[in-house]
């Protein structure tokens, strides 16, 4: 099961992302573990520049706006 | 195929086409606004002299002007946007001594994706890779203020003359606040979890973008910026048209025009608390700026809106110790302050 982290200080982008990936999930069939961090310092840790953050398995994938669902599809099924 | 996905994948397989169609199709709906709402006010039962048919004019002619014209150049930026990334945007002011680099972040923050809920981990970022403190406000400051939505707003009701000079005079802003806060050298004044925080190197990863992503990263950006401001922009102008149609001329003269000397601190100190993504503010400015109030004024009030927002205060105060974000403060309104009296005695 790929584990996703949303990184994000709650703000409205970070949420739609998250709904976002549980939707395509869903849509796929795909089982994931997805967890949203919003701890500042956490966030950092993963170097990223702007918010949302999106973390597959342990690897930034995305940094900033929402991505679209094709991208999210190809990181659910990668 | 069939029709509709043949729609939405043109833009994609065949993007210059699409560009070429999408910029005549918007040349052209854009000559036909004028003609269309003077019709539509013709034709309504209103008297054509009556103070309801200015507001309903200046209602049905701004609102898709300005919609128009910030759908197409938000949609411009978002492909300007994939080229500055803020990856990249770290690793050109790291490279540079300061002065010069607050010039080229002030300009940067024009170009650079940006969004208020970014303020953080972009100020860490940027800090981390050794980029100067004063450099990273110059940024911060210009970021917010002089973006695609103010420009374009501020263009569409006001004029070009207007929109220049709130460009520039916004960007002296961000490099002369910048450059003084990091003659300061408050870099002690950062909360000590972000000073310990490890130091990276600013590389740029390179990325091949083909010309198909920038043009989706075009209809991101307009889904996410105008899908976001369009409520505020026809509240804004409908607010507008009230002043427009039904408050006396010169009305605000008396309190916002020149020679009320206390009008500028006032108009910023009012400015802080008020908080709507400059989209919402401009056309209400609009119509002050018409009944009296003096131009100085309304742009030290819309700058202080924009540049200064409490909520963004509340979210740098996470990473900046109370000291500096006074500092902070402080400088950038003297700035605005100073704008504000310049133009007021100029004009």
């Amino acid at each position: 099961m790929k584990n996703i982290k949303v990184l994000g200080p709650g703000c409205a982008n970070c949420k739609t992302v998250a709904k976002l990936i549980t939707a395509v999930a869903e849509e796929k069939g795909i089982a994931i573990e997805l967890e949203k961090v919003e701890e500042i310092r956490e966030i950092m840790s993963f170097g990223i520049l702007a918010t949302p953050g999106v973390v597959v398995d342990g690897q930034v994938v995305h940094s900033g706006g929402i991505p679209s669902r094709d991208k999210i599809a190809q990181w659910l099924t990668a | 195929m069939g029709f509709l996905p043949a729609v939405k994948a043109f833009p994609r397989q065949r993007p210059l086409l699409f560009i070429v169609t999408a910029v005549l199709l918007w040349l052209g709906l854009y000559q036909l606004i004028l003609p269309t709402s003077e019709l539509l006010v013709h034709y309504l039962p209103v008297d054509p002299s009556s103070h309801l048919a200015g507001a309903l004019q200046f209602f049905l002619y701004d609102t898709p002007k300005v919609l128009l014209l910030l759908t197409g150049i938000v949609f411009v930026m978002g492909m300007i946007n994939s080229w500055f990334t803020p990856e990249r945007t770290r690793a050109l002011l790291a490279k540079r001594g300061e002065g010069g680099a607050n010039v080229l972040a002030a300009l940067l923050g024009i170009v650079t994706p940006f969004c208020s809920c970014s303020a953080v981990p972009l100020f860490i970022g940027f800090v981390q890779a050794g980029v100067p403190l004063g450099v990273t406000f110059s940024f911060l400051i210009s970021a917010p203020m002089v973006n695609e939505v103010a420009l374009t707003l501020l263009f569409g009701l006001f004029g070009w003359k207007i929109a220049l000079l709130h460009l520039g005079l916004g960007l002296s802003v961000a490099m002369t606040a910048g450059w003084v806060i990091g003659r300061l050298k408050m870099d002690a004044h950062l909360e000590e979890w972000v000073q310990q925080m490890p130091k990276v190197s600013a590389d740029d990863p390179l990325q091949n973008v083909i010309l198909a992503e920038r043009v989706d990263g075009g209809f991101s950006a307009v889904r996410q910026i105008v899908g976001k401001v369009w409520p505020y922009i026809l509240a804004g102008i409908a607010i507008g048209a009230g002043i427009h149609g039904y408050v006396p001329e010169s009305f605000m003269a008396s309190f916002m025009g020149k020679e009320a000397w206390w009008s500028v601190p006032l108009a910023v100190i009012m400015g802080v608390p008020l908080y709507t993504n400059a989209a919402g503010i401009i056309p209400i400015v609009q119509a002050l700026l018409a009944k009296g109030a003096a131009l100085g004024t309304v742009l030290a009030f819309m700058m202080a809106v924009i540049a200064l927002s409490l909520p963004e205060l509340v979210i740098l105060r996470k990473v900046l110790k109370p000291r500096l974000i006074a500092t902070f403060v402080v400088v950038v309104a003297s700035g605005i302050l100073l704008v504000g009296y310049i133009f007021n005695a100029l004009l």
